[in-house]
């Protein structure tokens, strides 16, 4: 399923908040946002999950969601979202729950994404005995049980420390090169971009418009030890986002 | 190899210099063993002391062994459980039916535009009257036997519990609903499943705060025109200028909510284990 966005405007009472966007997810593909903070990354990631109404403008769903899918557009939050009075595996099922499945389907799914997290040993673990990088991975276990057409990830690294995301980093690439999914990847973080995108848009600063969108033919998994192939796209996103950065920070929170 | 610094961190005269002073640490109160008891042990052996010796004059305060028969006489003619299960009884029926409805209200409240504009002024303005003020009222409409009793305790656990609840649902984390939502879980999961388990934290706390109230009302509504209860009896303890009586009373009032603050704590720790 590919998702096209067209002339997107969106506004918070009198305040543009994004501007003119347009946009192809293709199937397979990751797409990341970055942009400076404060230009709309989220609003725009809340719109494409039908969260909140574009004040203009359309989203559009074109081609049909995978077998098996229970939630197209599904996210992975910044903050984990998790449950503190459910286990993993608790967290797991809530998102199938309403679905009318049976419990030893429920229980494969659930099984099946543990599994694929490297978290079969966790199940039984609250949130609160879990570090920030095993509850990021049950949010992403939860995601991948309802077997999403687009995964929506708004910073989902961001509240970890640096080792940490880059395990998580690995991670996620391991699951696209296994099993291609299709997300819109949000990051402020252009390591993160480089190495997990097919697909980079920069933002301005708001109101959001695209500056540029940068395609790297290189294959995932060939690009932890590319760092010099890709330096040249990383240098060309920095002069583009350090505009902007520069410009928004100068400027006042309430002009 | 990298170069390391490893077995080169001289320490130097290991006299050279100042100490650094130590100025961290309190702040942190913990419990201290038996200390608890302790205190009672010592106080009542104080109070009993002062009676014996003749400090204490027998009218104004009596020995607590002479409370203590008191209570052991109640126990033995069969009283104590006719009070007991009077008050008990109308406190578990008044307080329920509070908590029931004092949820159910606080949670519209909490989730629907209308409840919160049409309820809240209401709930704010009936809030801080004393109930008591109007068990009066309450006997011409519910009779002077149990219904009045019973009404006076359940509206003043009513309203606490509705400010309680609603505060609850108002502090339920967002992104934890936004999240159910994102993964389209319908609109009554979204109620049982996050906003109810989020709220219990201060619903629970807020019983804490509605079963003293109920305690006090059911002492305060026995007191006026009941047979049988501890609030009665305590008040016919009074009337007779029996000390001893009266003391003993008491002491059951405070047993009565020393068990209900046990099993509100057994509740928490039962249905917020998830916490740490
Ligand atoms: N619900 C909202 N109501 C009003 N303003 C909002 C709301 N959400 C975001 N904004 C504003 O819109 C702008 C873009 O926010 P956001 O999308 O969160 O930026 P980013 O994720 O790129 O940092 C910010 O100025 C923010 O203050
Ligand atoms: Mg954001």
């Amino acid at each position: 399923m590919d998702l096209h966005i067209v002339g997107l405007n969106h506004r918070y009472d009198d305040m543009p908040v994004l501007d003119g966007i347009d946009l192809r997810i293709e199937s397979g593909r990751i797409v990341c946002l970055i942009g400076p903070s404060g230009c709309g990354k989220s609003t725009l990631l809340r719109l494409i999950g039908g969260l909140e109404q574009p004040t203009d403008g359309a989203i559009r769903q074109v081609g049909a969601p995978p077998d098996g899918c229970l939630n197209p557009l599904t996210y992975i939050f910044q903050d984990f979202a998790l449950l503190p009075w459910r286990t993993a595996r608790g967290n797991i099922s809530l998102v199938l729950e309403d679905h009318g499945l049976s419990e030893r389907e429920t229980a494969r799914i659930v099984d099946d994404v543990l599994a694929r997290t490297d978290l079969s040993d966790f199940g039984d673990a609250f949130p609160r005995q879990l570090s920030g990088g095993m509850k990021q991975r049950v949010a992403i276990a939860r995601a991948l049980a309802v077997n999403p057409a687009v995964f929506l990830m708004d910073e989902p690294l961001s509240a970890l420390d640096s080792q940490t995301r880059a395990l998580l980093m690995d991670d996620l690439i391991g699951l696209w090169t296994r099993e291609p999914f299709t997300a819109v990847y949000v990051t402020h973080n252009l390591q993160e971009a480089v190495r997990l995108g097919h697909k980079i848009v920069v933002l301005s600063r708001r109101p959001g418009r695209i500056r540029d969108q940068v395609a790297i033919n290189l294959p995932l998994e060939d690009r932890t030890d590319a760092v010099a192939e890709l330096a040249p796209t990383q240098r060309y996103l920095w002069e583009l986002l350090r505009e902007e950065a520069q410009a928004a920070d100068r400027e006042l929170a309430d002009a | 190899m990298p170069e390391t610094l490893a077995g080169r961190n001289p320490a130097g005269p290991a006299a050279a210099g100042r100490p650094v002073v130590f100025r961290g640490g309190g702040f942190a109160p913990r419990p201290v063993g038996p200390l608890g008891p302790l205190v009672f042990i010592v106080v009542i052996g104080l109070w009993e002391l002062g009676s014996r010796i003749g400090w204490i004059a027998p009218l104004i305060l009596p020995a607590p062994s002479e409370a203590f028969a008191a209570l052991a006489y109640l126990v033995e003619t069969g009283e104590i459980w006719r009070h007991l299960e009077a008050s008990v009884s109308r406190l578990v029926i008044g307080w329920s039916a509070g908590m029931v409805l004092g949820v159910a209200v606080g949670f519209s409240i909490g989730l629907f535009s209308i409840a919160r504009s049409g309820l809240v002024p209401v709930v704010a303005a009936l809030f801080p009257i004393p109930k008591i003020a109007l068990l009066p009222l309450f006997i011409v409409w519910f009779g002077i036997g149990e219904g009045s009793k019973i009404a006076t305790i359940l509206f003043g656990t009513f309203f606490p519990t509705v400010i309680a609840t609603y505060g609850g649902v108002d502090n339920v984390d967002r992104n934890l609903i936004r999240m159910g939502q994102s993964f389209g879980l319908s609109w009554l999961s979204i109620v049982r499943k996050i906003v109810l388990p989020g709220a219990l934290p201060a619903i629970l706390s807020g019983t804490r705060i509605s079963a003293s109230i109920a305690i006090i009302l059911l002492v305060a509504a026995e007191m006026i025109g009941a047979e049988y209860g501890v609030g009665a009896y305590v008040l016919l303890a009074g009337n007779l200028a029996a000390t001893d009586q009266l003391i003993a009373g008491v002491a059951m009032l405070s047993v009565l909510g020393l068990v209900v603050s046990w099993l509100i704590g057994r509740a928490e720790r039962y249905f917020l284990r998830w916490r740490s």
